[in-house]
């Protein structure tokens, strides 16, 4: 189904704190020294700005990701693949008893351009949300200077192997990226590699680890190998995602290093469903009926299995998959 | 402030807890090293399993058949030192099944395409279309990327927390 194409209209910068404010379709955005505001015809609700814009660049980055991306509690966005949500109150009891909950649908790009728009005029030099908290500044108080450079960088994907002639290149010195300092303590060397003439594209190999202790990004996944439909991507994990996601489909989480602390919900509901603790070489599915977010007490090395076949999110919605991964006869 | 990077091993790794009121199966809690520590040599067993698409964990110890996949494979080393030799099938070795890797009967019949030797933390095409072997002086762990196939070994209420 084609929506029509909305832009997103910016206000002249608040005479005091330098900001413009957005009307996107039927949200407005406004933040101050503190806070954004979103509203909606029927609401409005507050979000901590260094949450939101940590939040907002990543699903940009992340392309809305699979599923859902809840900023908090009450305000996210869910991708539709060609369209996306963006909701308020729609998955929170209270603002649906009340009647308050809001949604509505958009292209894609349009999303993109509009959440591209805000971050750009809100995001001052000296604050990059994509970094670990403790490696960037703060985005409180009043328009600076706009910050410049890719600070809405999602990574390349690789199309069937990282470092591949023609393919994306692992990162490295020479790209800009040094060893982060939570990884300095790790030894790095290269995989020995002998090739016949001829077979170049064939016989490959990479320091996995190297490119992941070299990211300038936190929670923010590369593409490294491609099977098929089946994407491996690797992150480092810091501190918090500073968003909560709720699954279409089933994933796997592999701990390469380090821990995780993951909170499950209902992805419906939000209500609790437990804690999982994932250390160095534990395999955990998250089930498509659910909602994780994580927290990363030292930085970590997260690998992710994602199924990316097309109109998988459609059969877990209708129930024509189970929401979890191994069925009853696979025990 | 210093840091220090807890990485796992075979002979060492503590794995983590779940607590959820919810089914434990729809989670399939399990630890690389630990499904490693309890299989044989070169036994494909599942850890992770999305529809047609696997990982699976592989205790490389001493040499392996020769296997061959339909598609892409990607081998992750997660414990010590794992050589990969790697040769070009003739027309008659090349797998006919739809995914998943399998052993070929012999050794291949094409040209040596080239050999890796990986340790920790080294990511390995294993391409399409192409044979492999692995070898091991030690016991040694790796993570292959791939689907689930005619080698996979699928326990998963031996390997997974389920109480």
């Amino acid at each position: 189904m084609s929506i029509e194409s909305i832009r997103v209209i910016a206000s002249e910068p608040d005479p005091v704190l330098g900001y413009r404010s957005f009307q996107f379709g039927s949200f407005t955005f406004k933040r101050d020294a503190y806070f954004v505001h979103i509203s909606w015809p029927k609401g409005v609700h507050t979000i901590e700005i260094d949450r939101f814009l940590r939040a907002m660049v990543r699903d940009i980055g992340w392309g809305f990701f699979y599923g859902w991306i809840f900023f908090d509690d009450v305000f996210g966005t869910q991708n539709h693949y060609g369209t996306v949500d963006i909701y308020a109150g729609t998955y929170s009891k209270g603002h649906r008893d009340t009647g308050v909950d809001f949604l509505e649908n958009f292209n894609t790009d349009d999303v993109r351009v509009a959440f591209e728009t805000i971050s750009v005029n809100w995001i001052n030099e000296g604050y990059d949300p994509l970094r670990a908290p403790m490696e960037t500044g703060s985005p409180l108080g009043s328009k600076t200077r706009e910050a410049t450079g890719p600070l809405i960088r999602g990574f390349e994907p690789a199309r069937r192997m990282m470092g591949l002639p023609g393919d994306v290149k692992p990162r490295s010195d020479a790209s800009g990226h040094p060893i982060n300092r939570a990884f300095a303590d790790l030894s790095y060397d290269k995989p020995d590699i002998e090739i016949e003439p001829g077979f170049e594209s064939q016989v490959h190999a990479f320091n996995l680890f190297d490119h992941i202790a070299r990211a300038d990004v936190t929670w923010n996944p590369s593409f490294t190998s491609i099977t098929r439909a089946c994407i491996c991507c690797v992150t480092s994990e810091e501190h918090m995602l500073p968003v909560i996601h709720g699954n279409d489909r089933n994933e796997w989480f592999i701990q390469l290093t380090d821990e995780i602390h993951w909170n499950i919900q209902d992805k419906n509901t939000g209500n609790p469903r437990g804690r999982i603790v994932m250390k160095a070489g534990d395999v955990c599915a998250m089930p498509a009926d659910i909602r994780h977010q994580g927290f990363a007490p030292k930085r970590s090395m997260l690998m992710v299995l994602e199924n990316g076949t097309p109109g998988l999110e459609e059969k877990y919605a209708s129930g024509e998959l189970e929401p979890f991964p191994i069925t009853a006869s696979r025990w | 402030m210093s840091f220090k990077t807890k990485v796992a091993s075979l002979a060492s790794y503590e794995k983590g807890t779940i607590e959820v009121n919810d089914d434990l199966k729809h989670y399939a809690f399990s630890n690389i090293y630990e499904v490693a520590n309890m299989s044989k040599p070169y036994e494909r067993v599942l850890v992770a399993s999305n529809l047609e698409y696997a990982g699976e964990v592989v205790r490389a110890e001493g040499t392996s058949a020769w296997y061959t996949a339909p598609h892409d494979e990607f081998a992750i080393v997660m414990d010590g030192e794992i050589e990969f030799t790697f040769f070009q099938l003739v027309d008659a070795e090349k797998p006919t099944h739809i995914h998943g890797a399998c052993k070929l009967a012999g050794s291949p019949q094409g040209k040596r395409m080239g050999k890796v030797i990986a340790r920790r933390g080294h990511e390995v095409l294993l391409p399409s279309g192409a044979a492999y072997q692995m070898k091991a002086a030690k016991p040694s762990v790796t993570l292959i990327q791939t689907c689930k196939g005619p080698e996979s070994v699928e326990k998963w209420s031996e390997i997974c927390v389920l109480n």
